[in-house]
């Protein structure tokens, strides 16, 4: 089996408050092979952003502990890595795109200037150095990959000129300068409209087609996920709880959680509104010393709540963290 | 025969900028009948926000009439008498902003108690612990400010701030959109509940498809300002006659095989909405239309009715 | 059910450890206490409290800092640290009196002006303010002091007027950003009065901003006050104000430097502290980043 592209082990990311220590991830398992797409299900507060932000090295310094666990990237822990090597991987290798557009584009200078910087550096990585007017054809060339109509026109505008969907695909545009190898969208969809949303997606689907690039896909929109990855992750209150092929995610969910999700769902052929799941989401002061889902579960049994569940094999490369598919 | 609660006539709400005249809402009528949950669908820009608050009184209509259990309320929040306020009441759609930082939960119930009611502070209290018991809140989180709740659980306290006063209509603007999955299906349970309980209406306004076919029994779809169909919830799911609801059903995420089943055949959403500002002559939503026709440029198409209950704004259906 | 008094206790202790989280400001708590009690108590604390007033010794006068006299004596006499003391006690006068005079109708204004944008009242509230600002404060109130008559009362109006429009503007620019959002308009819809709505819904976001501004004025105050009486426009002698001592004082330089410098030293010194304890202030209130 070739090396991973990205391969979190263990990952536990602890946040230092007044209150105390918010033990927020506890052992995050993960994986994302070379040209595949990845999902990544989980609701507000689960530590899915936590971890993305783990990857690129980008959680807050002062709270942030990461007492265990490695993040090995084409084989290196990025968690080790000096800021030489970590800053070629964040210009070329590994990107992300947030979900709020309007933040993450600097409202002061204009788009065509933060575009050509990420392409500046990034290709400086390479080796590579452009010339101003092949920064600026580059440049073109990307916002026309994305289908924004009119590029040069574009790159003239402040991000205020614009409007969510056109800023949210020159976020992509910039994440793709710079993620030869992954590309992490979070929630790229959430704070647009639904008909732009579906189109943003497509586009992520089509480029991360045409080109080698791997994507993870975060998202609390289980159907946004189902049309665009093979294969699944599902996440709880800092742990993964199941993974497979999407599929067979959405027609066989396993995890108690990841099923009252799915039946949480409103489905577009009616059949009323489900139950939600009663309970909160543990708190990270002083989280559930065994299974996380455990106060929550209408399957809890007794080794549930002094044991925490590692993932079990459940057949054609569907894994669960739940002891009721221990063998 | 239920009869009607709330009527709107022809509404329209223009606003002035400096980039020319936003027709926010541009001549909208429907009426929802007392005891049922009517929907209100639509993207950015389509108006429906500004419907609700034009309703609510928080702006002033530019012109058309809101009836009211038959009385005309057509006026701005400050002209409005209390009773009127008292059985009219909102939910905004970001739990984070519609509930005072810098008060407790308890102060925040409060208000409603103290403003129409007689009660002294004991009163208050007990009715502020029965609210939150109703939401399924402990009565601990009176004391709390909102920072120190989950989204899902600040909207419960507006839920139960909109039903503080007894009202007999409630406008829930986008109530579950910021909220995740299982939270919302705990929240719209609650209101259904809540619905069948106190015998109350509900203007539903969502862009989510899903969550209005489970929970609206009558639709309407807005575009740029105008209703473009209306009709009952099943009927506009199984045959939907509009090109924009057939793009908008087309275009969302589901997660079974039955629902991709029912989606319409898939339209690929082209364009940008347009602004408000610029609307396009004729029918509005003609640049983005894949059944566009000769005439859909010139002449804004009326409303028809194509079957009885299910209307439709189309050049297509007339004649 | 954990009652109100433990929450809010939880609430202090919280704010204690914000605030205490720079030494700087709990450098500036120290100092601003200091000058408080210094000035309250000046009648106990000061070895020569007579010194204040009128007092004449010239066989002691214009003695450098030695055993007896700390902080050394001025021409007439008089012990330099005691008459520092009591300057500490009309300087934090000025800075009391001037606030509680400019900062409620300057809240109360910026609130309505704020609340009410748009509307006559609003417009009428904000041309007023701008016409105040736009005259260059120091000016304002050197013409006015130099048509009354020189003292200490009327140099405190005169800031006064200067100071209420600030208040004002901060005011409305937060009322202006919070008019529109959703918990104000859900308060309306309830059916809220106006003044609810102005003092229960809008002023206790604002308190925030209000306070760090009071706090980082002190010291604004206690400097403009001490210019005019530096410029003979506000207290005389022999009341003994930092400014008016500083400038006595500025003729004996650099000979007898420590009758003009320790007053200059102590002005700096409260303002300082002020500074300090405004920025912990403003540490206090800002939210928690995880």
């Amino acid at each position: 089996m070739s090396t991973p592209l990205l391969e979190i082990k263990d990952l536990h990311v602890y946040f230092k408050v007044y209150e105390g220590i918010l033990k927020v991830l506890s052992g995050v398992d993960f994986r994302v092979e070379k040209k595949k797409k990845v999902g990544l299900i989980g609701e507000t507060g689960c530590g899915k952003t936590t971890t993305m932000k783990a990857i690129m090295r980008i959680l807050p310094a002062l709270s942030a502990r990461i007492p265990k666990g490695k993040i090995l990237f084409e084989g290196k822990d990025i968690l080790e890595m000096n800021s030489r090597d970590l800053q070629k991987v964040r210009r070329r290798n590994i990107s992300i795109v947030f979900q709020d557009p309007t933040a993450a584009l600097n409202p002061v200078f204009k788009v065509g200037e933060q575009l050509a910087d990420v392409i500046k550096y990034s290709r400086k990585e390479g080796g590579t150095s452009l010339s101003e007017k092949e920064i600026k054809a580059e440049a073109v060339r990307l916002l026309k990959e994305v289908a924004l109509p009119d590029p040069e026109r574009i790159m003239e505008n402040y991000p205020v000129q614009l409007s969510g969907g056109m800023r949210q695909r020159i976020c992509i545009a910039m994440a793709l300068a710079s993620a030869n190898d992954l590309l992490i969208a979070d929630e790229p969809g959430t704070s647009l409209d639904v008909t732009i949303e579906d189109q943003i997606l497509r586009l992520l689907k089509r480029l991360v087609e045409e080109r080698d690039t791997s994507i993870v896909l975060i998202s609390h929109a289980l159907g946004a996920v189902r049309g665009l990855v093979d294969r699944v992750y599902v996440m709880y209150a800092g742990n993964m709880v199941e993974v497979s092929d999407t599929e067979d995610l959405f027609s066989d969910p396993l995890h108690p959680y990841a099923r009252g999700l799915l039946r949480a769902v409103p489905k577009l052929t009616g059949g009323g509104i489900a139950e939600g799941i009663r309970g909160r989401i543990p708190d990270y002061l002083n989280p559930p010393e065994g299974c996380r889902f455990f106060p929550r579960c209408d399957y809890a049994m007794p080794i549930c709540e002094k044991n925490q569940p590692p993932f079990f094999n459940h057949g054609n490369k569907h894994e669960v963290a739940c002891f009721l598919y221990q063998r | 025969m239920a009869e009607e609660i709330l009527t709107v006539k022809n509404l329209k709400k223009y606003f002035i900028t400096a980039q020319g005249t936003v027709r926010a809402v541009d001549g909208v009528s429907f009426s929802v009948k007392s005891g049922e949950t009517f929907g209100l669908v639509g993207e950015s820009g389509s108006g429906k926000s500004t419907v609700a608050y034009t309703v609510m009184g928080i702006y002033n209509p530019t012109s058309g009439e809101i009836l009211f259990k038959g009385v005309n309320i057509s006026q701005g929040i400050n002209k409005r008498p209390k009773s009127l306020k008292k059985e009219l009441q909102i939910v905004f759609q970001d739990p984070g902003s519609s509930l005072n930082p810098k008060r407790t939960i308890q102060q925040t119930l409060e208000l409603p108690l103290k403003v129409h009611g007689s009660s002294g502070t004991e009163d208050c209290t007990s009715r502020v612990i029965e609210l939150l018991r109703m939401v399924e809140l402990p009565a601990e989180y009176m004391y709390r400010y909102p920072r120190e709740l989950g989204g899902g659980e600040k909207q419960m306290v507006a839920i139960a701030r909109a039903l503080a006063t007894s009202p007999s209509f409630i406008l829930l603007d986008e109530p579950t959109s910021a909220l995740d999955v299982s939270v919302q299906a705990k929240i719209m349970n609650m209101l259904m509940r809540f619905q069948k309980e106190f015998d109350l209406s509900y203007l539903f306004i969502t862009h989510n498809l899903s969550l209005m076919r489970n929970v609206a029994s009558r639709v309407a779809i807005m575009y740029l300002g105008k209703i473009c169909e209306v009709t009952s919830a099943s009927e506009f799911f199984h045959t939907p006659l509009h090109p924009y609801t057939r793009m908008l059903l087309s275009s969302i995420p589901v997660i079974t095989k039955e629902e991709e089943a029912l989606k319409p055949k898939k339209i690929a959403s082209r364009g940008e909405i347009p602004s408000p500002v610029n609307v396009p002559p004729g029918c509005s939503f003609h640049s983005r239309c894949p059944e566009r026709m000769e005439i859909c440029s010139k002449e804004d198409p009326s409303i028809v009715e194509v079957e009885e209950g299910h209307t439709v704004r189309c050049h297509l259906y007339h004649g | 059910m954990r009652s109100l008094s433990s929450r809010r206790w939880k609430a202090i202790r919280k704010g204690w450890y914000k605030f205490s989280k720079s030494p700087l400001s709990i450098i500036g708590l120290a100092v601003v206490l200091l000058v408080m009690f210094l000035a309250v108590f000046a009648n106990y604390v000061a070895p020569y409290p007579g010194h204040a007033e009128f007092f004449v010794d010239f066989a002691r006068a214009s003695e450098p800092p030695g055993w007896t006299n700390l902080c050394g004596t001025d021409e007439m006499g008089r012990d330099v640290l005691s008459r520092v003391f009591f300057g500490f006690r009309y300087s934090l006068m000025m800075a009391v009196v001037v606030l509680a005079l400019v900062v409620p109708p300057g809240v109360v204004l910026g609130l309505v002006a704020g609340y009410f944008r748009g509307m006559w009242r609003s417009t009428v509230i904000m041309r007023i303010t701008d016409i105040f600002i736009s005259v260059p404060a120091l000016i304002l109130a050197l013409s006015i002091c130099s048509v009354l008559t020189p003292s200490v009362f009327n140099a405190m109006m005169a800031v006064s007027l200067m100071w209420w429009p600030w208040y004002c503007r901060l005011v409305y620019g937060v009322t202006s950003s919070l008019r529109n959002e959703f918990f104000v308009q859900a308060a309306e819809v309830t059916g809220a009065g106006t003044f609810h709505m102005l003092f229960r819904e809008i002023l206790p976001n604002c308190l925030a901003t209000i306070l760090t501004k009071m706090t980082l004025d002190v010291g604004w105050v206690i400097l403009i006050g001490a210019s005019l009486s530096f410029v003979g426009l506000g207290a005389q002698p022999p009341t003994p104000d930092l400014g008016t001592m500083v400038a006595d004082g500025a003729k004996y330089l650099p000979d007898q430097w420590w009758i003009s410098i320790f007053p200059a030293v102590a002005i700096v010194f409260v303002i300082l502290g002020f500074n300090l304890l405004g920025d912990g202030v403003r540490d206090l209130f800002a939210t928690e980043e995880i």
